[in-house]
């Protein structure tokens, strides 16, 4: 009887990976816990375990191999030499038979977890507006390209979090820096969330350039008494002489399948603070522009990844550019209905756009790209034009980031409004963990379909 | 490296100290010690004059006074040097005029004026000034140790041979981020001198009430922060005991941790009315342990002269009511004041910079 060895997801968010190494050969004798293979994530390399006896029939993918999807079959175990492939009945057993050892981060294995709900990036090509060369890179490699650049220019920027140095980054976000520039200006810290974002508020008032990750926003709430208290309020509390030139980045909002407190988008949090710039790009290029940006600029800033975005990549331009916070950018021209997004929801948009195309409605989609200065301006122009507006965030509804923009828009452009304002939005409720739960309280391609059409339908002439 | 523990001096962390003999091998030049003693009375006359504009409604909020507690800051003050930073918490005012500040800014802070040293936007509890290196006044218990923590990382990044003196009170020793705070700056060899200021209550509870285990100087031990205990009311004895613990930090040593012993004459904050203990146990303290009254008997026996010590007195008595003048007639902020130092205009920071 012969066992299939599936492609492991090694992370809440993993959906494909690179079968870098095969260590056993066909025909090899394998025990229960040998290693076969090394796998290599956008994040790290793991190291895949048999968990059964046997001998190894057949391998199914060359190795190398990338882009390999979770749960591929990728090689056949037998129980016996003798046994002929071809006469084994192949189970079709959905969970892979191999278990999983994670070297560094035993948190990080999921080995059981299904492949996340694929959320593929519309191409976005900026590269031509600049006008430079440019090169294709996820929004991880351009966050971390951003730290370099901006670390090279300015000796007083330095990179503080947990396993942002030997680790490489829990994300792999700070891959590389450690080697760059050494152990005084990538710092490893203990688990102490308020301690190190405190620290890092300290060493802004005495003049350095702290770029602080939290591994993820849902540590910061350790932290947000030293975030608003010490970093947003000390510059007017001062009479305006305590500058905290301080970023404090990481993953903000829902990963996947991580349950109700790691699963929250803080966007509305820190936006609801004067004294804070809040920052949530969404293509690759933003990505490293804005925090580049964020990295120079004299005040606080909020920088808000996103975890499934990591991934996904985008053109950048080759050239050092700055993309200036406090700028949205219309990603799709449209006459119907404007849509603003931000993060993640920004790919989401686009895909409703293109849905909502084929159904005859034009619409303009908005990437905010900094929530906190808003750019009303454009968001303002934009709904004078199209008469009608859906926001939409992974945020919870109550006071969020669309409650703010609906009420900026009808101070501003009441009378041009053909419809109420609709707000895309997270459900009001912690995040669940099943799969299909959280499907639900997430904010979907079809929720923003369906609520433009509502938008537009209810109110067209 | 853990100073050892001195458990003869065991005595539970909410006695007043005794008049312990200290025994002064270090005894400053004079005109050190007439500083000493200014700075001391310049502090009393401030806080006793702060009080009174406090009663009249001239100064609004909370107003935390620092009678009692001037030889620790002033001691402190005193053994550092030129570039060490200072962050304290809300009961700061002692802190400011001992770092240099003007009279007249902290006293205009006070009163919420133009003239104030955050422009009437701070208040008591939130005042600074980049030029002599004091960073806050800082409102939120604990919330300035990680801070000092960071201006410690600052020196020793830029390689300056300066410490930061981070103040505290036995209120904050029970706050989790100052053992973050301990962690990270025993763990990094940080030049930051913390200084527990235990002034017996944190607000109305005795500190034999908040805080379990030894003495606060101890607090450090499981982070190897060696620490030690100091009768605050001596301004000399803090004075020897921080030229100590500073030469620690400056070279390179990491932290250190001084507890003070000492007491606040006033309550909490002005509307205090000091229930919690009696008026017996703060009299005995201003009779046999005022830190003023130690100097001047010092000074006396340093054959310095009642003309001198009255001349001082005048002095003081002078800054005090300039400033007292200044706080009352300098303009409230103008109302567009409301809008400015939010954030910071980009500075189109694009130049490569050296530290």
């Amino acid at each position: 009887m012969a066992t299939e060895i599936k492609m492991p997801a090694l992370s809440p968010t993993m959906e494909t990976g690179t079968l870098a190494k095969w260590l056993v050969a066909e025909g090899d004798q394998v025990r229960s816990g040998d290693v076969i293979a090394e796998i290599e994530t956008d994040k790290t390399t793991m190291e895949v375990e048999t968990i059964d006896d046997g001998v190894v029939g057949k391998l199914l993918v060359p190795a190398g191999a990338e882009n390999v999807p979770v749960n591929t079959v990728i090689a056949i175990l037998i129980d016996d030499a003798d046994d002929s492939i071809a006469g084994a009945s192949i189970t079709d057993d959905s969970i892979a038979d191999v278990a999983v050892v994670d070297k560094a981060a035993p948190e990080n294995a999921a080995p059981e977890s299904a492949a996340p709900a694929t959320v593929s990036a519309p191409a976005i090509t900026e590269a031509a507006e600049i006008g430079g060369a440019s090169t294709m890179l996820t929004v991880r490699e351009s966050l971390r390209d951003a730290m370099a650049e901006e670390m090279r220019r300015d000796e007083r920027v330095f990179v503080m979090g947990e396993e942002v140095a030997e680790y490489q980054g829990a994300y792999k976000v700070t891959q590389g820096l450690l080697d760059e520039f050494g152990s005084k200006r990538v710092i490893d810290t203990p688990i102490t969330e308020q301690g190190f974002a405190g620290l890092g508020v300290g060493a802004a008032f005495g003049e350095l350039r702290p770029v602080i990750e939290f591994m993820t926003f849902n540590f910061a709430m350790q932290a947000i008494d030293q975030i608003i208290n010490s970093a947003a309020k000390t510059l007017y509390m001062s009479g305006g002489q305590m500058g905290c030139p301080i970023v404090f980045r990481g993953p903000n909002g829902a990963a996947s399948r991580v349950g109700a407190q790691h699963s929250q988008c803080y966007a509305s949090w820190y936006a609801h603070c004067p004294g804070l710039k809040v920052v949530s790009p969404y293509s690759a290029a933003d990505a490293k522009g804005l925090l580049k940006s964020a990295i120079r600029d004299p005040n606080p800033v909020i920088f808000l990844e996103n975890e499934v975005m990591y991934g996904q990549s985008f053109d950048v331009p080759d050239d050092d550019v700055l993309v200036p916070i406090g700028k949205a950018k219309i990603l799709r021209e449209g006459t119907d209905v404007t849509i603003t997004a931000f993060s993640i929801m920004v790919g989401r948009a686009l895909q409703a756009a293109d849905a909502l195309a084929a159904q005859g409605i034009s619409a303009e989609v908005i990437d905010l790209r900094t929530i906190r200065p808003l750019d009303s301006e454009t968001i303002v122009a934009s709904v004078k034009k199209t008469s009608r507006l859906v926001t939409c965030e992974e945020g919870f509804p109550f006071a969020g980031v669309g409650a703010e923009i609906a009420i900026q828009v009808m101070e501003q452009a009441f009378d041009w409004l053909d419809a109420p304002i609709a707000r895309v939005t997270g459900k009001d409720v912690p995040m669940p963990y099943a799969e299909n739960l959280e499907k639900l309280a997430l904010p979907q391609v079809e929720d923003i379909v369906a609520t433009a059409q509502a938008v537009c339908d209810g109110f067209r002439g | 490296m853990v100073a050892k523990a001195d458990t003869k001096r065991k005595k539970g962390p909410g006695r007043p100290p005794k008049a312990a003999a200290v025994k002064i091998n270090n005894i400053p030049a004079t005109d050190d010690l007439l500083a000493m003693y200014k700075d001391m009375l310049l502090i009393r006359r401030f806080e006793e004059k702060a009080g009174q504009l406090y009663g009249m409604g001239q100064i609004g909020g909370f107003c935390h006074l620092y009678i009692g507690q001037e030889a620790v800051v002033v001691g402190l003050q005193s053994a550092s040097k030129p570039g060490d930073t200072v962050v304290t918490s809300y009961r700061d005012h002692g802190h400011m005029l001992a770092c240099g500040m003007a009279a007249d800014g902290v006293m205009a802070e006070l009163t919420g004026r133009a003239g104030g040293y955050s422009r009437g936007k701070g208040g008591s509890m939130h005042m600074f000034s980049r030029e002599k290196k004091f960073f806050g006044g800082h409102g939120i218990v604990g919330a300035q140790v990680p801070i000092g923590v960071g201006l410690a990382f600052s020196h020793k990044y830029k390689e300056e041979p300066n410490v930061c003196l981070t103040y505290l009170g036995d209120g904050a020793v029970n706050q989790g981020q100052v053992y973050e705070s301990f962690n990270m700056a025993a763990l990094w060899s940080l030049p930051c001198l913390f200084i527990i200021e235990n002034n017996q209550y944190g607000m109305g509870t005795a500190v034999t009430r908040a805080a379990a285990g030894r003495d606060l100087a101890d607090r450090g031990m499981a982070y190897g922060i060696p620490g030690k205990q100091v009768d605050g009311m001596d301004v000399l004895a803090v004075r020897n005991a921080a030229l100590e613990a500073l030469a620690h930090c400056r070279e390179g040593n990491g932290p250190y941790i001084l507890e003070m012993k000492t007491y606040r004459y006033r309550g909490h904050s002005m509307s205090d009315p000091a229930k919690y203990r009696t008026r017996e146990e703060v009299d005995a303290m201003r009779k046999q342990h005022d830190p003023i009254d130690q100097m001047r008997d010092l000074l006396k026996n340093q054959n310095i002269s009642d003309d001198q010590l009255k001349a001082i007195d005048s002095d003081v008595k002078v800054t005090v009511t300039k400033a007292t003048e200044f706080a009352q007639t300098s303009p409230e902020p103008d109302a567009s004041e409301l809008f400015t130092d939010i954030l910071l205009p980009d500075t189109g920071d694009s130049q490569s910079a050296k530290v």
